[in-house]
């Protein structure tokens, strides 16, 4: 009973995500609009496109988006990686200790 | 871990320079070309550990002791933090760009983009080279 329960549920939800994604949602294939203004010239990649040489002064658009336009978010990859080597170390050393 | 032959000591000592300076280089032009301070950092500890596997363990910590590598991983994260507070001390947001800017394309042009890289890129290679080192000292005791 329960298994057929919870086998409904998932068909229910898999319904529910097919006909909202297919009837209200972007047709496939028009990938990049996500736009702000009413063009896709307006679109927030193509003014990071163009802007971005100007505002940060890096040739390299991507490390003007990474370091320039969103900073915080590359801190927290360093200290994703800090707290990665922290978590590597203290896991080795303790099983030096063990033996 | 003892090295290996001396064909592949020959061939690792030869090679090092040229993979540290392509790591240094892809750190440095990170603000101009592809690249930047995460693949270039890997590319650098990647020399080291080439050095490491030929050399083995014990001779490879005169040249890059563990306490080196955690001090420079240290040195990187200071960097950026210092790096991000100049400004607020300013009068700007956090991290914000506020070295002039140069003339784009340059090698000194960004502000503070180039330095930043530059603190990533001493994070990351202290990094692995610290995972790498923490992973062969655990198991040192067993192979002898």
């Amino acid at each position: 009973m329960r298994r057929v329960l919870a086998f409904g549920m998932a068909v229910a939800v898999g319904v529910v995500l097919i006909t909202t994604v297919s009837l209200t949602m972007l047709p496939f294939g028009s990938f990049p609009a996500r736009q702000i203004g009413e063009t896709p010239a307006n679109s927030i990649g193509q003014q990071i496109l163009e802007d971005a040489p100007q505002q940060t002064g890096a040739a390299n658009v991507v490390t003007s988006v990474v370091w320039g336009h969103r900073g915080y978010d590359t801190l927290g990859e360093a200290t994703v990686l800090l707290t990665a080597v922290v978590g590597v170390v203290m896991v080795f050393r303790a099983l030096r200790r063990r033996e | 871990m003892a090295g290996m032959t001396v064909i592949v000591r020959t061939i690792a000592r030869l090679l090092f320079p040229f993979t540290f300076l392509f790591g240094a280089y892809i750190i440095l032009h990170g603000h101009l070309t592809p690249g930047g301070g995460f693949p270039g950092g890997v590319i650098i500890a990647a020399s080291v550990v080439m050095l490491v596997l030929a050399y083995g363990i014990e001779r490879a910590q005169t040249k890059v002791g563990f306490l080196h590598a955690e001090v420079l991983e240290s040195i990187g994260g200071l960097v950026i933090a210092i790096l991000g507070l100049f400004g607020i001390l300013l009068g700007v947001a956090f991290l914000e760009n506020v070295f002039p800017l140069g003339e784009l394309g340059q090698l000194f042009s960004g502000g503070a983009l180039p330095l930043l890289y530059l603190g990533v890129g001493i994070k990351v290679a202290a990094g692995i080279i610290l995972i790498f080192y923490a992973m062969l000292l655990a198991f040192r005791g067993e192979k002898k």
